[in-house]
């Protein structure tokens, strides 16, 4: 394997893959624990899982993009989750999206530069009081303008 | 062998236990009509087309096996209007403007708007915008065509043994792909043999530079295929 993923993180892999060698339908458990590992799962990992349980590259990749939990792009360190739902919405999600946008210079479901951050839309949130609302990792802040987004990424840099 | 007895359409029938009403309505002159059935791979009902009532209740008959004293009903008006139905979304999700088309006049999904006499789309069309894949030295395909029958999917794998094909994500944003979802050129496991191109029902998967004359895909190919290998 090249590229992407390390040395160490090939060899872990191949531990993982020597785990669950000849066991009864492996294929998510491997994923799920490799994406553990690897924060992700690109085209490379899924080739060296399919080659280390002889599985067909398309029932790989099948199952990769079939659920919303596995990822084939990098996360950033902090996960910044702005809230689309009806109330945020109204108070001016979009607006956020830009502001956000404008200050990492990623919009939704994209990773910075540097992996710092990744910004993704989430449904309600249960905080509609407080819109327009995002969270970063488990942390909530509302009431959310230019100023207030800029004082908050500040506390992550 | 065990014998059952059942009606379809009225006419009392004998089959043999095991055998999908489909197979059986085949073997009495009783047409059905059908998009994801292929002859000589897995039957998977993805398609619904082939619907029919059986006491009161919709099932797939590429699917269901008989049972004895089945009253078997393949053309009520519902479930002509439900056979209807699918055909439309179908319509509706892809973009099937067939005098674009390399397989005009050659292609099932518009045989089945003749006989299902779809006259109209009723729900609004998604004019889905694809890239077309035409990175294979022989063939391409053009997924805003693709029914998601997954004919492909299972010739490939059960017969070919190659796995080429796969489905990819799921809703509206299902589709099938090539290995890791690369470009079909670069699919190491695709051995170029063809039986996906003869095997899909519409002008998804083609034959590059055939003209429309020359794209007739023989669909009857895979079945043949199979039955001589069971006979070997
Ligand atoms: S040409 Fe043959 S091997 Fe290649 S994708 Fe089609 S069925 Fe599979
Ligand atoms: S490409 Fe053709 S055979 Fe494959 S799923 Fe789509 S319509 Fe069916
Ligand atoms: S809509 Fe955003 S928190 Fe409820
Ligand atoms: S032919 Fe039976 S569901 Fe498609």
């Amino acid at each position: 394997m090249t590229g992407v993923i390390t040395a160490q993180q090939s060899e872990t892999l191949q531990r993982i893959l020597d785990e669950f060698k000849g066991t009864q339908g492996p294929l998510i458990q491997v994923l799920h624990q490799a994406q553990d590992v690897l924060g992700y799962l690109p085209a490379e990992v899924q080739s060296a899982v399919a080659d280390g349980l002889a599985l067909p590259l398309s029932t790989v990749s099948g199952v990769v993009t079939f659920y919303n939990f596995f990822r084939t792009e990098p996360r950033g360190e902090h996960v910044i989750s702005i809230c689309t739902g009806t109330a945020c919405h109204v108070k001016g999600a979009d607006r956020m999206i830009d502001i956000l946008r404008d200050v990492l210079g990623v919009g939704l479901e994209e990773t910075t530069q540097d992996r710092r951050f990744t910004v993704q839309g989430v449904r309600c949130i249960g905080a509609c009081g407080l819109a327009p609302v995002m969270m970063i990792d488990d942390e909530v802040y509302g009431k959310l303008d230019r100023k207030r987004i800029q004082e908050i990424l500040a506390l992550y840099e | 062998m065990e014998t059952i007895r059942l009606k379809i359409d009225g006419r009392e029938i004998t089959a043999q236990a095991g055998q999908t009403i489909l197979e059986v309505a085949k073997e009495n002159g009783i047409n059905i009509p059908t998009l994801c059935h292929l002859d000589g791979v897995e039957d998977v009902g993805a398609c619904r087309l082939c619907i029919v009532d059986v006491h009161g209740q919709l099932v797939t008959s590429c699917t269901t096996k008989v049972g004895a004293d089945m009253d078997v009903q393949t053309q009520t008006a519902p479930v002509k209007e439900y056979r209807r139905m699918i055909l439309e979304l179908l319509f509706a999700e892809g973009s099937h403007v067939c005098s674009f088309c390399v397989s005009n006049g050659g292609c099932e999904l518009q045989d089945l708007a003749c006989d299902l006499e779809m006259h109209s789309v009723r729900v609004p069309y998604s004019f889905p915008r694809n890239r077309i894949d035409a990175t294979h030295p022989q063939f391409l395909i053009d997924r805003d065509r693709c029914v998601l029958c997954g004919r492909c999917v299972r010739v490939c794998a059960q017969v070919e043994g190659a796995h080429t094909w796969g489905f990819a994500e799921r809703g509206s944003t299902a589709r099938v792909i090539t290995d890791l979802a690369v470009d079909w050129g670069q699919a190491e496991s695709c051995t170029s043999c063809g039986k996906c191109v003869e095997s899909c029902p519409t002008g998804a998967i083609v034959r590059k530079g055939a003209s429309n004359a020359e794209m007739r895909k023989k669909a009857d190919l895979v079945g043949r295929l199979t039955e001589r290998r069971e006979h070997e």
